[in-house]
């Protein structure tokens, strides 16, 4: 598979899950929070879709793309969320900046502009118990705005 | 710009910033639990021959394997470090299989055979003090009574109301579950990197357990994804460190979300009966009250929670006549401690569900009915006695609270709205005569000022607050926090609202003592008087000549240490509970909208405003952080969260039958931050931390009330307390 652009062959078990894979080779960045799929902190990018790296089978993912906290580069994202208080433990941190890059990708690419509550939405399988969620979601609104103005231009 | 951000903001952003579960090398060895299936039991045998044989099993550990202390505990020593003759608990430690992989130590901890006799469990508080209960411990099932009188508690009133309420078993749920890693050191000793919150209570129970010195026993902070009061009391630390000092490997262990579970202790399932009496114009005039609380199988905290629960059960009001009883105690149910608000979070619920019947009872506006109430500055505090000085804005956060603009969006039509008020009081330390210091040192060399203290950084950002005052101190100096050790001096828990007040008083006074001996070296080196001397933008300056630190120190450090000690306080006259029991208060009021669907009985929390006594906000922010994240955790309790253990048994350990509150969960947030810097703060800064979950909870539950016109009787609400 590729891991973040990079080509990485591994062994994995049968009942591997990827969020293990990716830990055994050295990538912190998904974080084991409930192993049922609820939490979300384990959350990667599988060929352009956000997943819950502890319910893929690491087997299944051969040839298949990968992107870890790690790998996603959005610089205004993190900005934004230091701006609105938006990082406090950071456990969740990683999982949510995986799932509101594609959120932001994806909008910035076709110009859709949701509104809260649909942004809202879908980010609410990324748990966060310290910040009660405003900052995260203002942080990513104000995000894909400016993209949207750059965009515009 | 330093200062102006978090100093772990961006590591955490990038996923590089290294939690207690990021830190296991190829060579660290692993450990599995074993657990009691049983919530109550004698323990025949432990037999671990088949998981010691077992492939990768480098050795199973019980309670034979202890060389110290057999029990321990952040206040009582009566928790086993595994237990040995009796379980009291469904998920009590009873051995931890250490292995050259984790799945190798999870088939070792199948293999450990555990062969026990069911006793009948005791799993209803209110049969706890029955003559024909089970008895837990030696000293009985009771882990404090609190009785509070003042005045004439049997006085009657023109109109009286009477209400019992419950509340659930709250998990603190911080997301990162329990994890370290335990090495040995070159010199017999023993080295812990974990997520806790009180890196020196900790050391003092692993030292004693391995019968070691203390200064043989390290504690450093690993990275701690939240805490909320979880991480108080020992989990996994000395079984970690048992293994790494007997095997002289490190060893590392991460428990699974249903571990987690089952645990660290939880946030007391209290009852709360109350009687409330007052004229027919609203002035309160009796309050009487019996708190009970389900304690579970240890006493962890329940003392001092009790403590709070009971202090705070009038409300932050007026009241001359007061009586409440308090009981925590034991039952085979999970063991109940420390969590965000620490009992005054089920005593708001109390008092104020209580509230909201009288004003119904009055034909009383409830906000105010609580105005008429309101301590005002110069009382005294309704269950202590205690007076509560110039600094109980408590009219304040009412009107301001109060005043904030309400929701823009009416319901759908198919909902019904509700608005609902409620009032929080919480004293920030300890309290109740225990003594309350923390050290910090302030280290300067030619590159800048590091802050060295025992402070966790549990993500509440206690580093950025004690960062921001030593900035106010050192001007333009850099200011950076090193990692917190047991070697950086006692600083205490992450809790109770105190880190910031108490070692923010630390650093401060370390960095004023710092900063008069670099101005001492600089004036020497301008040749001036230190009366010349000013620092600006990290300079010292005398006039037209200045200064800067590589030049003015070269390979010189300068080290200076301070011990900031909180004002007394006294444990309360044993027959009434009076007494200055505590330093200082924190008000707090909160209104919550909700829109009900009656038919189906769901609930919508559309807004929350809040009102919050802060002092000074140390960095806004930060505090508006705390606020929001703590109405969610209230939200929590009011709607979602209770870990279910019919006859001891949990049957929701998992975050899929364990519901916190989304991102889709989470109302619309208003905030106004009451400032008055507190004279008794050393910064005038108050603890911000757990009001934002007192009152949230009552608010949301007075909200429903409205809606429904259902009496709401517990929390959390089940969709069943609403059908019509």
């Amino acid at each position: 598979m590729t891991v973040n652009g990079h080509e990485v062959t591994t062994t994995v078990g049968p009942t591997e899950a990827l969020l293990e894979t990716l830990r055994h080779l050295g990538l912190t960045g998904p974080k084991g929070g409930c192993h049922e799929g609820e939490c979300g902190a384990c959350s990667v990018v599988l060929d352009g879709s956000v997943v819950c790296s502890c319910l893929v089978l690491a087997a299944v993912c051969a040839d298949r793309h990968v992107v870890t906290p790690e790998g996603v580069e959005a610089p205004d994202l993190a900005e934004a969320l230091v701006e609105h208080g938006a990082v406090q433990c950071g456990f969740c941190t990683p999982g949510i900046v995986v799932s509101a890059s594609v959120l932001l990708d994806r909008c910035s690419e076709t110009g859709d502009r949701p509104d809260r509550s649909r942004i809202t939405e879908e980010l609410s399988g990324n748990l966060c118990r310290c910040t009660g969620y405003c900052g995260i979601i203002t942080a990513v609104e104000q995000t894909l705005d400016r993209r949207l103005v750059r965009r515009g231009r | 710009m330093n200062g102006s951000r978090r100093p772990d903001v961006d590591a955490k952003i990038a996923g590089r910033f290294r939690f207690a579960g990021d830190l296991a090398t190829d060579s660290t060895l692993h450990g599995v639990t074993v657990r009691s299936p049983e919530p109550h039991a004698r323990i025949i045998a432990v037999r671990t021959a088949a998981a010691a044989n077992a492939p990768g099993v480098v050795r199973v550990f019980t309670s034979a394997d202890v060389p110290g202390a057999r029990n321990v505990g952040h206040i009582v020593r009566d928790q086993p470090v595994f237990a040995e003759r009796i379980v009291r608990y469904q998920g009590e430690p009873i051995a931890f299989v250490v292995a050259t992989s984790a799945a190798a130590a999870a088939r070792g901890a199948a293999l450990v055979e555990v062969d026990l006799d069911p006793f009948p469990v005791l799993d209803d508080p209110e049969r706890s003090e029955a003559p024909d209960a089970p008895v837990l411990h030696e000293h009985g099932n009771v882990y404090r009574h609190l009785t509070i009188r003042r005045g004439d508690p049997t006085i009657s009133a023109p109109v009286v109301v009477q209400g019992e309420w419950s509340t659930g078993r709250q998990d603190q749920l911080f997301l990162a579950p329990e994890s370290g890693v335990a090495a040995p050191t070159s010199n017999g000793g023993v080295v812990l990197d974990v997520a806790t919150q009180d890196l020196h209570a900790d050391r003092a129970q692993i030292a004693a357990a391995l019968a070691l010195a203390e200064e043989l026993v390290t504690v450093r902070l690993a990275g701690v994804g939240g805490a909320f009061g979880g991480r108080e009391d020992i989990t996994l630390q000395i079984h970690l460190c048992l293994a790494a000092h007997a095997l002289g490997r490190p060893v590392t262990a991460t428990y699974t979300r249903p571990e987690s579970f089952l645990a660290h202790p939880k946030r007391h399932p209290a009852r709360l009966r109350y009687e409330l009496g007052a004229d027919h114009d609203g002035r309160l005039v009796v309050v009487r009250a019996d708190v009970l609380l389900d304690g579970g199988a240890y006493a962890s905290t329940s003392g001092p929670v009790l403590g709070s629960a009971c202090y705070f059960a009038a409300g932050p009001y007026r009241i001359p006549n007061v009586e409440i009883r308090g009981a925590a105690v034991a039952t085979n149910n999970p063991v109940s401690g420390a969590m965000r608000g620490f009992g005054a979070v089920q005593a708001c619920f109390g008092i104020e569900s209580t509230m909201d019947l009288l004003a119904a009872e009055l034909g009383i506006d409830p906000i105010e009915l609580r105005r008429i109430n309101a301590l005002r500055p110069g009382d005294r505090f309704p269950t202590s006695g205690q007076l509560v000085g110039d600094h109980a804005p408590v009219h304040e956060v009412i009107d301001r609270c109060a005043a904030l603009p309400m929701p823009c969006s009416p319901p759908a039509p198919d909902r019904v709205r509700g608005v609902g008020f409620a009032l929080g009081v919480k004293s920030h330390l300890y309290g109740e005569g225990m003594p309350e210091w923390a050290e910090a040192t302030m280290r300067v060399d030619r590159d800048g000022a590091t802050i060295v203290s025992a402070a966790t950084e549990c993500g509440q950002g206690v580093e950025n607050a004690v960062r921001r005052l030593a900035a106010e101190v050192l001007v333009g100096l850099p200011v950076t926090v090193a990692r917190a050790t047991t070697d950086a001096g006692y600083a205490g828990s992450s809790s109770a609202s105190r880190a910031t007040w108490m070692s923010g008083g630390a650093v401060g006074l370390a960095a004023n003592e710092a900063r008069a001996t670099l101005v001492g070296r600089a004036a020497d080196f301008l040749g001036v008087d230190r009366l010349h001397v000013g620092l600006s933008g990290g300079r010292f300056t005398a006039g037209q000549s200045s200064v800067g630190l590589a030049e003015l120190l070269g390979d010189d450090v300068v080290e200076c240490s301070s011990t900031y000690r909180a004002p007394p306080t006294e444990r309360g006259d044993p027959s009434t509970g009076a007494g200055d029991v505590h330093v200082s208060w924190m008000f707090v009021a909160h209104r919550a909208v909700v829109d009900v669907d009656l038919r189906l009985g769901t609930i919508e929390t559309v807004q929350i405003a809040t009102a919050q006594d802060v002092g000074r906000a140390i960095d806004e922010r930060e505090v508006i952080g705390q606020i929001r994240g703590g109405i969610s955790q209230g939200l929590g309790l009011a709607l979602y969260e209770h870990l279910d253990a019919p006859g001891g048994r949990v049957v929701n350990a998992g975050l899929t039958d364990y519901l916190i509150p989304t991102a889709a969960d989470m109302p619309e947030v208003v905030v106004a931050l009451v400032e008055h810097p507190d004279p008794r703060s050393p910064h005038g800064g108050k603890g911000v931390g757990e009001p934002p979950s007192l009152s949230s909870t009552a608010a949301i539950a007075s909200a429903v009330r409205a809606a429904t016109g259902r009496p709401i009787l517990r929390v959390p609400i089940r969709p069943d307390d609403i059908y019509r």
